[in-house]
């Protein structure tokens, strides 16, 4: 487990950093290194500490499907967004660029970008908001040499949100776009 | 044992339309409100009487917030004619009006109800109707009375035969969501769901006629814009272009729909002539351009546009053009509409951080924020411009208000459980 801890330190850190910036820190950044753990924790239950090794070195030891690859950037299928914002934040472009490879390199698969608001404000509004967060990572992939017809964009705006409280935390989990393979 | 299971078995059956009542509580009324009584209707036939006409037309105006009416029990009488009346009981009890009424058979299934409402301190009749009806339709004559009385004292029409469309979400066992656009009569009876779905329904919008709904449906995984007959339940898609199909509005004269498209890459306002299916665009930018609504007249479209950087409301002519900004006070303001008379619009605005309803006078420009929540949406007028209606959070869940144009007379409608949403009211029947 120390091991894993020390191999996650870097992301860790650039997790918190990035967080300094965010309006809500604790929340947005929180869901995300809890979603990260999860993984590395599964993969170490399940085959000892040999996958968490790998998972460090970029993945590489994986055999079969990237996607499938629980310690890779591709496991990373939701991208959380600040407050009223549709601009990716800077913690994701990797996460995104991973995504960009991975298609660029199968131009068979098709990935559905579903764009999400928090309750905050009127639906319709949100709608478009949802929009405009599917279309800021749609617009990295395009630029990363995806082909448009890989990519699906559909906002849900407000109405299907992942968590159910009317708080801070809640919100943070909905401003969200999901890649759906 | 058998028969127990068998029982609870018809009961867990009957759970989800128990679900979809509303109940109506009024949270505030007003200070010198109209005191009237409702004497009981006087039944002339056998058994008891097939609905309590006196007690639906009196939960009506009570809850108005404009009246203050006489419980029964307070009653020294209860005539059921005129010849019967003591006005002086009646005066000693400060009621200013009073209606008495008689309800009877007419041999055929059907009823015939006759009322007479009554000046109390001058002894005369203000008004007085026989009405013809028919059993399924004793509670709609009785709010029609209803409306008569409103009408008759307070010179504006009653909004109480009109219908209200809203949105319901309620988790299933299985965990699924079920989302339903439902219609009930606007004391919340007679709850009916026309669509049901696992996907998002949003923007329910009655024609002028009251008889078709246009709403967006996400079934198959994206959006589109359906118009269904209310009385029949015929529907017909109308647009499912790629991107957002949202936001439908109907033009006064109900031959086109506002609405908002994303197909050429973001949202933008377009109005679709129903009848030769043509699409013109009204309001174009790169930003967000939402939820138009359009004037009374018919003459410009109101829509929410984050193009100077947040949310706010801009006014174009029907035909399209150069928009123009109208809400300058606080720095989130969307979804308009208008007041049945064109004079005021009610909207959503940010307050300190919370989600609120507003009137904006749009001549003065001046805006008064009408709720007190912090996530309350979807406003409308009521169809005789008394009253706004909107959603709001108690709790967890999302209840329906409604609150009069002075802020003054405030309901809450509530569902037994779930969400209930997008409420907007029909137009007054004609």
């Amino acid at each position: 487990m120390n091991k894993v801890l020390i191999l996650w330190a870097p992301m860790l850190l650039s997790l918190l950093l990035m967080a300094g910036c965010t309006s809500t820190p604790t929340s947005e950044a929180g869901a995300e290194v809890s979603e990260q753990s999860t993984g590395a924790d599964g993969a170490d239950g399940a085959s000892g500490g040999e996958a968490a090794t790998s998972a460090a070195s970029q993945g590489g030891e994986w055999y079969g499907d990237p996607l499938e690859n629980p310690n890779s950037l591709l496991a990373t299928r939701v991208i959380y967004f600040d407050f009223d914002q549709s601009t990716v934040r800077s913690d994701y472009l990797d996460v995104i660029q991973a995504h960009a490879d991975y298609l660029a390199a199968n131009p068979q698969v098709v990935v559905r970008l579903e764009g999400h608001a928090d309750e905050k404000g009127t639906r319709e509004y949100n709608l478009g908001l949802g929009e405009n967060r599917a279309n800021a990572v749609r617009n990295l992939m395009l630029a990363q040499g995806v082909s448009d017809n890989q990519l699906v964009v559909v906002s849900y705006g407000e109405e299907r949100p992942a968590a159910f409280e009317h708080n801070d935390e809640s919100w943070a989990l909905n401003r969200r776009v999901e890649l759906i393979y | 044992m058998k028969k127990n299971i068998f029982i609870l078995l018809v009961l867990l059956l009957w759970q989800p339309l128990l679900h979809a009542e509303l109940t109506i509580e009024i949270t505030e009324g007003v200070e010198g409100a109209l005191p009237i009584a409702v004497s009981p209707f006087a039944w002339q036939g056998k058994g008891s009487p097939p609905e309590d006409i006196a007690a639906v037309i009196n939960a009506d105006l009570q809850r108005s917030g404009r009246f203050k009416t006489l419980p029964r029990e307070d009653m020294l009488a209860r005539p059921g004619t005129v010849e019967e009346i003591e006005f002086k009981d009646w005066r000693a009890l400060d009621v200013e009006n009073l209606v008495v009424g008689q309800i009877q058979s007419n041999g055929a299934g059907g009823y015939q109800i006759q009322f007479q409402l009554l000046d109390v301190f001058r002894g005369e009749q203000l008004t007085g109707y026989s009405i013809p009806t028919t059993a399924p339709n004793l509670r709609s004559t009785a709010h029609r009375i209803a409306d008569l009385i409103y009408e008759k004292l307070l010179g504006v029409p009653g909004a109480f035969s009109t219908r209200v469309a809203y949105i319901t979400s309620v988790k299933q066992p299985e965990g699924e969501t079920r989302i339903d656009l439902n219609i009930a009569d606007a004391d919340g009876y007679n709850p009916e769901t026309i669509v049901s779905s696992s996907e998002p329904l949003m923007s329910p919008a009655w024609s002028p006629d009251g008889l078709k709904i246009a709403y967006v449906s996400f079934e198959g995984g994206r959006s589109a814009i359906y118009v269904q007959e209310v009385y029949t339940g015929k529907r017909q898609k109308v647009t499912a272009y790629k991107g957002i199909n949202g936001a439908p509005a109907w033009s006064p004269d109900g031959r086109k729909l506002a609405m908002t498209l994303s197909k050429d890459g973001n949202p933008d306002i377009f109005v679709y002539d129903l009848i030769t299916r043509k699409l013109q665009p009204i309001a174009r930018h790169y930003a967000i351009d939402t939820e138009p609504a359009w004037s009374p007249d018919g003459r410009s479209i109101v829509f929410t546009s984050d193009r100077g950087g947040k949310p706010q409301i801009y006014r174009v002519s029907a035909f399209g053009g150069k928009a123009q900004r109208i809400t300058f006070q606080n720095s989130y303001n969307a979804r308009a509409s208008f007041s049945p008379d064109g004079e005021m619009l009610t909207l959503v605005t940010r307050e300190e951080g919370k989600y609120r309803i507003a009137v904006q006078d749009l001549e003065s420009g001046v805006m008064q924020v009408l709720s007190q929540g912090s996530l309350d949406e979807s406003p409308s007028f009521a169809p005789n411009g008394s009253m706004v209606i909107y959603a709001s959070k108690a709790g967890y869940r999302g209840v329906l208000a409604a609150v009069s144009v002075d802020g003054r007379v405030r309901q809450r409608l509530a569902l037994q459980e779930g969400d209930v949403r997008e409420p907007v009211w029909s137009p007054i029947k004609q």
